[in-house]
């Protein structure tokens, strides 16, 4: 039984979501400069994510920073548990990312499974000078030792909330926000 | 959820394309087209079958789709293990159904297996909780090599729909042709075939198909030249007056595929003679794509293989 998610705040809207994106790139610039610098998206909603950032860093710095896809599916550990098999889509790398710094972008951390797959992933393409994490919600609940180095809003939630992330690119949105929401379970 | 992600796969095996509706074939070409990458990979091996066992088990000589398969399985980090007819109990009189049951203790996660008699890959996929690829059984069905055809068709012209595409050769005794025809004829392909009257099967146009009276005919205006291998080995009945003869009639050259489209390609699914259905000088030329047929192999092996753990893992849960 599928349980019915309902709105119960909006945690950022489009013009507070531009201002966290832009801050988020200044300090990844701040730490590590452009120098070397990929931006990688992991699919779906760290994609749009990471476009907004590069866009950012070049409003700030006049440099464009190149993007990157990173598709998780082979990765993942519940491949023997969920069912039918998730759409496998492509990974698409500007380039070869050895010796490079390499930001993942995601819309939510919240188990760090994700994370972890995507690092995975990533080492199979070459071996970046260093990795960090950008997520725009960190919303808690870690089931392995991750952390992001920038980190949009913390959000406090329970495990019965979602946080949804919704981009014109990837939802049937007008404006991006980002909304907490409440499962009611069916009655 | 995305258009692309309304259909799921659900089946145990993969028997033949003919049971397929053309949103599975859709879905295997569309999560290969994902796959494809990995081969442009420095290192070539992604973790998602880590821990699953496949059995490939050969009952009739392949070379190419067992090397195939097993790179797949490799590529995907899947435990493999090669019973071929030469080197096992398969020759030693073991009936089917003590292999099956033999297997079956073995607890493999998927089995892949060819057989010179058609239904061989059904009955085990009956008897055995793994799921059963189909990599050829007799005369009957191949599906990978029709949904790796497939998928060489789609790349090149980007679609299959309204496709005009001839199949010329030994039509009877393929079971490429077979699900071919039904792979192509699902997706809006329209398709003819020619061959000699000998290797043609009786109500072929049941199929859905068109009989073309000569090579000729067949190759007007198509945009894909499907070329099939006349089985040497397997004339014993003389169904060919000689080879020179059947080159002259049959024979893909330059000059009979002036007939086809400016932008035709020519597919042969291996392994060829050249000088008995194609000549080396279409084969080695522009029009040819027979070795980007043997690249999607591994990329359509490893959807494959995929779509049925997950869904040989979804029904273990449920």
């Amino acid at each position: 039984m599928q349980a019915e998610l309902i709105p119960k705040s909006t945690l950022l809207d489009a013009a507070q979501m531009a201002r966290v994106i832009r801050r988020m790139a200044g300090e990844v610039v701040e730490r590590d400069g452009t120098n070397d610098l990929v931006l990688v998206g992991i699919r779906t909603r760290g994609v749009p994510l990471a476009k907004r950032m590069a866009e950012a860093i070049e409003q700030l710095e006049g440099v464009q920073v190149p993007l990157g896809i990173l598709d998780i599916t082979l990765y993942r550990d519940d491949l023997s548990t969920i069912a039918p098999q998730p759409v496998v889509k492509e990974t698409k790398l500007p380039g070869d990312i050895e010796g490079r710094l390499v930001v993942l972008c995601d819309d939510v951390l919240y188990t760090g499974r994700t994370v972890r797959a995507a690092i995975d992933a990533l080492l199979d393409y070459g071996r970046p000078r260093a990795v960090r994490l950008a997520v725009l919600i960190d919303r808690g609940h870690r089931e392995l030792p991750v952390q992001a180095d920038t980190v949009g809003r913390v959000v406090p939630t329970s495990r019965r909330e979602v946080v949804e992330v919704r981009f014109p690119e990837t939802d049937e949105v007008e404006d991006e926000d980002v909304r907490l929401m409440t499962r009611k379970e069916a009655s | 959820m995305s258009p692309e992600t309304a259909v799921a796969w659900h089946r145990k095996d993969l028997l033949g394309i003919a049971e397929l509706d053309p949103d599975e074939i859709r879905l295997i070409l569309d999560t290969a087209e994902s796959f494809r990458e990995i081969a442009e990979r420095p290192i070539k091996k992604v973790p998602t079958l880590r821990g699953k066992t496949v059995i490939n088990l050969f009952f009739e000589a392949s070379t190419r789709t067992r090397s195939s398969f097993e790179i797949a399985e490799k590529w995907l980090s899947a435990d493999s293990i090669n019973f071929s007819s030469s080197s096992s109990a398969l020759s030693k009189g073991e009936t089917l159904i003590d292999t099956a049951l033999n297997l079956q203790a073995m607890a493999p996660d998927l089995v892949v297996v060819r057989h010179e008699h058609p239904g061989v890959p059904h009955m085990l996929a009956k008897r055995l909780k793994a799921g059963v690829i189909n990599a050829g059984d007799g005369a009957h069905e191949h599906p990978t090599q029709a949904l790796l055809d497939a998928f060489t068709i789609r790349r090149r012209k980007g679609r299959i729909d309204g496709l005009k595409v001839a199949i010329v050769g030994d039509i009877e005794h393929s079971r490429v042709v077979r699900s071919n025809i039904h792979l192509l004829t699902k997706l809006g392909a329209e398709v003819r075939v020619a061959g000699p009257r000998t290797m043609m099967p009786v109500e072929v146009e049941k199929l859905g198909v068109v009989v073309a009276p000569t090579l000729e005919a067949a190759l007007e205006d198509v945009d894909v030249v499907m070329m099939l291998r006349i089985q040497l080995e397997r004339q014993s009945r003389q169904r060919l007056p000689s080879v020179k003869e059947y080159f002259q009639l049959y024979g893909l050259t330059a000059r009979q595929l002036a007939r086809a489209k400016e932008d035709v390609i020519v597919m042969h699914p291996g392994p060829m003679n050249r000088g008995v259905e194609i000549s080396s000088e279409v084969a080695d030329g522009p029009f040819s794509v027979i070795l980007e047929q043997v690249e999607a192999g591994v990329a359509v092996r490893m959807a494959v293989l995929y779509l049925l753990v997950g869904a040989r893992d979804g029904e273990a849960e449920a």
